[in-house]
């Protein structure tokens, strides 16, 4: 059966989500198993409208729930399929137990996360605590900044995971709306250049080679669990980090565009820092630079590989840096931020100690303006000059109501 | 099976049901077959049984029935004759005894622990009233 390709011009006005859809029709995925939520549906739309149209040979399986699509991604995937799909918030909620099969059983699914708020209250808006909740289920996470990472990382998403030494599915996180639904200039891969710099899936230890019967998903007890987990985490800890370095440089030679898994902005000479993911990072970039011109020595470090975490290159990117803020758009639910910890783990045992802030922002959609960040530039470099964090070490940005702020 | 460390095996939840390639399998007798360390078929999973059906050829017809309905394929027949039962995979679920059709049944269940030729030299005799 052939499928039909697609003229594309050279840069197209894309959002987040047509951006992902795009890379996944060019990726030629096998199966899309999903359900549709608010704000990643059109995702697995525009798949299954390119599969209509017939511009993409695959399987599109409608299913009840997102439990079922992620079950129904690794059954594809274990079947020996290349496979993908998107959620959100909730539904990433639902799915949550199967991410932990999908990366146990080693299959290379790619799951898009339109990052959401999480309920109650209900809210359809962009924060990351989907994004959290599924930060220690063993997948590769990166993270887009625009729609033109989203695309991009699609594919290299694929190419990670599906490395025969590596076998670990990916999530590639977006902003639910500021990313998922704001179109902009995308770069575009040429079909042919797309599918074949993803290649022909190569399947490993697949259900459908009858001369070789396998049993995926099995049960195992106290004696052989811990080295499947240890197994597992090795992997992450070893193996994924150099192949995506690979992969980021194999992609800059056949796009010039440079990923990092640590994106740093100004950081070279910088006293100041912001830290951040998703679309801040962009927003944070412009007020550094409109800092640096007041005579601020303003950087920004965005993070673009969240697992497995790039502990050295974050203690690389912060050692010279006298003062951090690290922000995290997620309600830590009774702890400093979930960034912030990892920052503060990372360089505590360094003989750097740049003074660190915790901020939280952004809950529910809520926009972490300019002047916001021109504040927190404005008091990092009070504490630079006090020598000391002169507040206290975790503060709400932009919420309404009295000034909150702990630890 | 060897307990071997954390990087000795292959990725993955997953084991292999068989050494190599196969090809043929179904028309291959499972003591033929090239079973992994990994299957099923090498473990013994019936020490939770608690109750045993033991098998008396002199009542069977070889009518198939136990080796049809066995749930965990633990009835062994050569040429469709019925010669004993796979005491390292029955779980002593007792269907084979349900669905045995003969007068007496030539499967019974007793406790875990009852000798064979004892039970079989006791057999109960043929049920008059009901044939």
């Amino acid at each position: 059966m052939a499928f039909d390709k697609m003229e594309l011009r050279d840069v197209e006005v894309w959002d987040g989500n047509h951006a992902a859809a795009q890379a996944l029709r060019q990726a030629q995925v096998d199966v899309v198993a999903a359900y549709p939520i608010t704000p990643s549906t059109p995702i697995v739309e525009g798949y299954a409208q390119f599969k209509a149209d017939n511009y993409v040979e695959g399987e599109f399986v409608m299913v009840e729930s997102e439990h079922a699509a992620m079950s129904g991604c690794i059954g594809a995937a274990a079947a020996g399929g290349r496979v993908a799909t998107a959620t959100s918030s909730q539904g990433l909620a639902l799915m949550v137990e199967t991410l932990y099969q999908a990366s146990g059983m080693r299959l290379p699914i790619i799951l898009n996360i339109v990052n959401r708020a999480l309920a109650a209250p209900l809210n359809v808006n962009g924060d990351h605590s989907d994004m959290y909740l599924c930060r220690d289920s063993g997948w590769i996470q990166f993270d887009a900044f625009s729609p033109q990472g989203a695309y991009d990382l699609n594919f290299i998403a694929f190419k990670v995971s599906e490395d025969h030494g590596i076998r670990l599915p990916s999530i590639i996180n977006q902003d639910g709306f500021m990313t998922s639904h704001t179109a902009q200039g995308v770069t575009t891969i040429t079909d042919d250049d797309a599918y074949n710099f993803v290649g022909k899936f190569k399947p490993m230890n697949d259900m459908l080679d009858f001369e070789h019967p396998v049993t995926h998903g099995v049960q195992t007890e106290e004696d052989w669990h811990f080295e499947h987990k240890a197994r597992q985490h090795s992997d992450l800890m070893l193996k994924v980090s150099p192949k995506i370095d690979e992969v980021f440089a194999n992609f800059e030679k056949l796009t010039g565009r440079k990923y990092s898994q640590v994106e740093c902005y100004d950081m070279e000479d910088a006293d100041l820092c912001v830290f951040c993911l998703g679309t801040s990072v962009e927003t944070a970039r412009e007020v550094a630079t409109e800092m640096r011109a007041k005579g601020l020595k303003a950087g920004v470090v965005g993070l673009r590989v969240i697992r497995p975490f790039p502990f050295a290159q974050i203690i690389e990117a912060l050692k010279d840096v006298k003062a951090v803020a690290i922000l995290d758009r997620a309600s830590p639910g009774g702890a400093p931020g979930a960034m912030y910890n990892e920052i503060a783990g990372a360089l505590y045992n360094t003989e750097y100690s740049p003074l660190l802030s915790g901020y939280i922002y952004g809950l529910g959609g809520r926009d972490l303006t300019k002047a916001n960040l021109v504040d927190l530039y404005n008091e990092l470099q009070t504490n630079v000059d006090a020598g000391k964090v002169t507040t206290q070490l975790q503060q709400f940005i932009g919420v309404r109501g009295p000034k909150l702020s702990f630890l | 099976m060897a307990k071997k460390g954390w990087d000795e095996f292959e990725i993955g939840a997953m084991l292999r049901s068989f050494d190599g390639s196969i090809d043929d399998i179904a028309g291959t007798r499972q003591e033929d077959r090239t079973y992994s360390e990994n299957n099923s078929y090498k473990a013994s999973v019936a020490d939770w049984r608690l109750i045993k059906p033991v098998f008396n050829k002199d009542y069977c017809i070889d009518c198939q029935f136990c080796w049809i309905y066995c749930p965990d394929v633990s009835i062994i027949a050569r040429d469709k004759k019925m010669i004993g039962i796979d005491m390292d995979h029955c779980k002593g679920c007792g269907i084979c005894v349900e669905v045995c059709p003969t007068n007496p049944k030539s499967l019974l269940m007793f406790p875990e622990q009852a000798e064979d030729e004892a039970e079989i030299a006791s057999w109960p005799k043929k049920d008059e009233e009901e044939a």
